[in-house]
């Protein structure tokens, strides 16, 4: 057998003054990097196993635990750092593909740090949230381009039929997570969590679990290139459907569910026999143009009696901006953008590291292109990949979406602790996982009550901030970029956001 | 009464219910200390079963109809009039161990070295620990309508 050179990334420090071999830690490591030793009657740590998910210590009675960077290091390179090194030797044991969970975990690209939001000051009064109304309300689908009215009995009645909306109480929704890729109980916790909060949360390509039908009029249900679980009644039980075409994290990429995943309930949910692979092929194999695109949502409409908005989602790549007014032209309700810092269950990590383009720059690139063309009251526009806060999500909103998915921050809110080993299905907070050892881990009553905390939280925060630039309701700041300078850019990337330069007055 | 319920689905068979029972029962109340200095380290109440991915925390069901109670011929066990807790007196027990044997949980537990009852829930006075540290909410202290089978 030759050398095995991959060495451990962390170090897990035990506290031997406060272990007292209660084996928690032991029982709750999914990746068996806690041993117990009967024989001396002491627990050992085996770093080489650790993936740094906080489980073990998030569980330890005393707080032995912690758990730190191997202090193994390579020699110091610009060019050669260690991550690049690593992958390298992990190709050469196994000739594979180096996969990766969740977003891209560099700071390539990320514009939100280097944007930043204005306050009202003298001249207009700012608003105090507490003590005033404060408007979150947002209205996704399709705007007529004017609302003709007429009098019937002496009382005004509105002549244009209105396309469907989805009606939600803050600009933020659960991103799409199937359940294969997430736990049944982790999609529970999100469904009963954005019913609580008014919004909306994402079935993914999974398929719609009979246990989650009660939650569908919530739901938003996707279609993508697998069609796993679509039929009539799929498309109808939810508030709306969503074409999936590409993902931030892996643009011109198709997924793959191994089939050990593909218990019998995934099976029925997605409609394919137990343990087979569930592959969804890189691109919709009737799709090849805009107008497929179109023949696509209008068979959609049709099956939904035009009483759903259709969305389609694409992953934000270079020619963004067209691709999107080709979609709202073939006539989606909204399009939802996920940028390059948007998570996934798993991707290649030389697709998710390299391809795709920030999401600040897709929203405005898009927002600017569709305004241009006067189109952008026929589609609204959702971003998605990598919000992290509040201040990200106002900032997308003033850079002209609508409203915002959020995924990891959501997952976060569940328990994770973005380990990135989601591949695994070894999620020892039984999020990412469908061994039923681990999924018991996630209560959906805890998982609903804190993903719907962390909508409470930003969406008060977001009201303090419009409140803190004089505004009252969402709908003002919407592509509203005075209210954003930039720091730290080059002239050419302020002018495709649309913003002026930190200093610059209106 | 207000009783312990149990959860099963979401018991993740940590066993942190048996630790925090232990030290809600040792002389300090302190967890390093009675697992590292306390001689005698009191046993739990609770203990978690499992088979396969199935597991829960058992403990004393405080029954309606105990048979312990009527099995202990010292009076050591006893009913508290107000909570309705099936109650050990270490005083009085003399170690026949009647209420081990007649108990259809298996939840009294006997103490080989002093020949007494080594660990019988109390239900801690009302804030019952294994309840208070379950991580993942499988247990639950609660008065619910017994006869609704909710």
């Amino acid at each position: 057998m030759a050398l095995n050179t991959q060495e451990s990334e962390f170090q897990i420090i035990r506290d031997e003054d406060k272990c007292i071999a209660c084996k928690v830690c032991v029982r709750q490591c999914a990746n068996d990097a806690h041993v117990y030793d009967v024989d001396d009657e002491r627990v050992h740590s085996q770093d080489v196993k650790c993936v740094n998910c906080h489980r073990c210590v998030s569980v330890c009675p005393t707080k032995a635990l912690a758990i730190k960077k191997a202090p193994l290091e390579f020699r110091e390179n610009t060019n050669w750092t260690s991550s690049a090194i690593k992958n390298i030797i992990k190709q050469a044991d196994t000739g594979g593909v180096v996969l990766v969970g969740m977003g891209f975990d560099q700071s390539k690209a990320i514009y939100w740090d280097k944007i930043l939001l204005n306050a009202a000051q003298v001249t207009n009064p700012s608003i105090d949230p507490l003590r005033e109304p404060m408007e979150l309300k947002t209205l996704i689908g399709k705007k007529p381009d004017r609302v003709k009215f007429e009098r019937v009995d002496g009382k005004l009645h509105a002549k244009t039929k209105l396309s469907p909306q989805l009606e939600l109480a803050t600009p933020i929704m659960f991103s799409a997570m199937s359940y294969g890729s997430i736990s049944l109980n982790a999609q529970k916790s999100l469904a009963r969590a954005a019913c609580e909060a008014g919004t909306y949360w994402n079935t993914g390509e999974g398929g719609l679990h009979k246990d989650l039908r009660e939650y569908a009029h919530r739901a938003i249900v996707q279609v993508a290139s697998g069609r796993f679980g679509v039929n009539a009644e799929y498309l109808n039980s939810a508030a709306a459907v969503e074409i999936k075409i590409g993902q931030g994290a892996k643009p011109g990429i198709g997924g793959h569910l191994p089939g050990e995943k593909v218990s019998r309930e995934i099976s029925r949910t997605r409609m394919i026999p137990e343990g087979t692979d569930a592959i969804s092929p890189a691109p919709h194999h009737d799709i090849y143009s805009i107008e497929d695109l179109k023949q696509l949502i209008y068979g959609i409409k049709e099956a939904t009696r035009y009483k759903k908005p259709v969305f389609v989602k694409i992953a934000a790549v270079h020619n963004v901006a067209p691709i999107a007014s080709g979609i709202v032209r073939a006539g989606a309700d909204a399009v939802v953008l996920d940028g390059l810092l948007g998570g996934t269950g798993a991707a290649p990590a030389a697709i998710r590291n390299n391809v795709g383009i920030p999401i600040e720059l897709a929203v405005s690139a898009v927002d600017t292109r569709l305004r241009e063309e006067g189109i952008r009251n026929q589609a609204s526009i959702i971003a998605a990949g990598g919000f992290r806060s509040s201040g990200d999500i106002t900032k997308a909103i003033a850079l002209g979406a609508d409203a915002v998915y959020i995924g990891t921050s959501a997952l976060i809110s569940l328990g994770c602790h973005v380990c990135q080993k989601c591949y695994t299905g070894k999620c020892n907070w039984g999020i990412a996982t469908q061994d039923p050892y681990l999924t018991k881990r996630l209560n959906p009553d805890i998982g609903n009550r804190r993903a719907a905390n962390l909508i409470r939280g930003w969406s008060m925060e977001i009201k303090e901030m419009l409140g803190g630039m004089g505004i009252n309701a969402i709908d003002s700041l919407r592509g509203n970029r005075e209210h954003l300078r930039g720091i730290n850019m080059y002239e050419h990337e302020l002018e495709i956001l649309g913003i002026k330069a930190a200093g610059m007055a209106w | 009464m207000k009783r312990i319920w149990i959860n099963e689905e979401y018991c993740i068979g940590c066993r942190l219910c048996e630790v925090h029972c232990i030290v809600a029962h040792s002389k300090s109340k302190k967890i390093l200390k009675a697992f590292k200095d306390e001689a005698v380290r009191a046993c739990a109440a609770v203990s978690v079963e499992e088979h396969g991915y199935i597991s829960f925390a058992l403990q004393c069901r405080h029954c309606k109809d105990a048979p312990c109670l009527a099995a202990c011929m010292t009076g050591a066990m006893s009913r508290d009039p107000n909570t309705g807790a099936v109650l050990h007196d270490e005083e009085k027990c003399v170690g026949c161990w009647m209420c081990v044997m007649v108990c259809p949980f298996g939840v009294t537990k006997p103490d080989h070295g002093k020949h007494k009852i080594a660990s019988k829930c109390d239900l801690c006075d009302g804030k019952p620990a294994c309840v208070e540290h379950c991580p993942n909410e499988a247990l639950v202290y609660e008065d619910r309508d017994e006869t609704s089978g909710k």
